[in-house]
């Protein structure tokens, strides 16, 4: 338990500095950055108490839009996603995920491309219409919400292989 | 009693979301209004330091185009003095009694740049502490940046010419007549110019430069020049899209204005409005 603390307020950290100083500056094609911080939320331990995970992930978002300046669409885009993380983990992992027995890098493929589909289209879509406040901009949001998604998914999905691969 | 309780205690998950959504919507809805951006952080001590480290690395990647820009400017401002002169002669010449300016600028580093969001906000390393206020002009030696906008002790924010709610005084250098320049928060390379009068002689390629209406920016700092241009639907006015002569994808060195009778030009005029 304590252990894990350690290793999640480390993660907290990590990812926001990276999230701030690295990834918010690739800036690929003028205007795609992947959200990589939201990793933190994928891989939050599933049978955690959920009212914490709640608080937590809204926190993670806060930090962030402190350092992008960006009010508070961070934080609302991380709590949404914290929210609807069971509806999610049941839809994606279906039966396995009613017992509690999963374990992210023991799933297969396509079960976990779901999942973390899922989650960061939502985040994105989220965080890119706030950003926008103006659904004249509809098309725009779109457009960055597609291809920020896939850069996104695409490192978070490799972290997790890449983590798996140390702990084995 | 205990009932309501009882709920409360069985959604608690279900209330909390719909709490810290609120306090979310509430600094979204702040940070959106010009001025109220209370929660617009990266003014602060923690926020600065750790864009001012990674600004000290990332610098190294832009020594070329940043020697280039200087080099550029050096030539220009060489054209105008006449060639090199006598820097002893200069250094005696320059006093304070003597040396009466209305703009007094300071240098700054850019730490922080943003364009890609729809209001783009920038930090620059230099605060209080160094004579910087809210209010004042940020240029770089190839046109306008944006505003200051918050001041902490070391560190400042700038709203970014690339914000939906800035607004400057700009005017079509050939004919003189003014508009407002906004951002509609879609591509960094172009902003608009609204309302500039029909009477304008408008042409593609046109330079647009700032009105010195404001007491922010002085009269005739570059911004853009015109990409396209088209009449309101009234007929009265034209909304012109304007290329930026600043590439706000790469801004390292700001040049930060202060305009030294600004105090007095803003007591007289709301004493006016009393």
């Amino acid at each position: 338990m304590n252990d894990f603390n350690l290793r999640g307020v480390a993660g907290f950290v990590v990812l926001v500095l990276l999230q701030v100083v690295v990834f918010n500056n690739i800036n690929l094609f003028g205007y795609v950055n992947p959200y990589v911080y939201l990793f933190f939320i994928l891989i939050y331990p599933f049978n955690k108490n959920r009212t914490l995970f709640i608080v937590v992930a809204f926190l993670l978002g806060l930090t962030v839009d402190m350092f992008m300046d960006s009010g508070g669409i961070n934080a609302i885009a991380c709590l949404v996603i914290a929210y609807i993380r069971p509806v999610v983990l049941r839809s994606s992992f279906g039966i396995s995920y009613e017992y509690n027995t999963i374990r992210l890098t023991e799933t297969s493929g396509i079960e976990r491309l779901t999942y973390v589909a899922l989650m960061t289209v939502t985040h994105h879509l989220v965080l890119f219409l706030l950003e926008s406040f103006n659904m004249g901009l509809i098309l725009s949001v779109l457009k960055k919400t597609l291809f920020s998604s896939i850069f996104t998914i695409v490192l978070c999905l490799s972290f997790i292989i890449l983590f798996s691969r140390k702990r084995s | 009693m205990q009932q309501i309780i009882n709920f409360f205690i069985r959604n608690k998950n279900g209330v909390l979301f719909l709490l810290l959504l609120g306090l979310g919507f509430v600094l979204t809805l702040q940070s959106h209004s010009y001025h109220k951006s209370k929660f617009s952080n990266s003014a602060r001590w923690l926020f600065g330091g750790v864009y001012a480290t990674s600004a000290n690395v990332s610098e190294y990647f832009h020594l070329r185009d940043e020697n280039r820009r200087l080099m550029e400017e050096n030539r220009r401002l060489y054209n105008l003095l006449g060639g090199p002169q006598d820097s002893t002669a200069i250094s005696q010449r320059i006093d304070s009694s003597s040396f009466k300016s209305k703009y007094l600028f300071r240098e700054a580093r850019v730490i922080k740049n943003s364009y890609r969001a729809v209001d783009n906000i920038l930090t620059i390393d230099k605060g209080a502490n160094d004579g910087i206020q809210p209010d004042m002009g940020v240029i770089t030696s190839d046109g306008v940046v944006g505003i200051v906008d918050r001041v902490s002790a070391k560190y400042a924010t700038v709203i970014s010419i690339l914000n939906t709610t800035i607004r400057i005084n700009a005017k079509h250098r050939r004919s003189g007549e003014i508009g407002s320049l906004t951002w509609n928060g879609e591509n960094p390379a172009f902003t608009q110019l609204l309302d500039v009068p029909k009477l304008a002689n408008i042409q593609l390629q046109d330079t647009i430069i700032t009105g010195g209406e404001s007491t922010i920016f002085p009269e005739g700092i570059p911004i853009g020049t015109i990409e396209n241009y088209e009449l309101q639907e009234a007929q009265n006015y034209y909304d012109i899209e304007v290329r930026l002569l600043n590439s706000m994808t790469h801004i390292g060195h700001v040049y930060v204005i202060e305009n030294l009778d600004a105090i007095e030009i803003l007591t007289l005029q709301n004493q006016q409005n009393e």
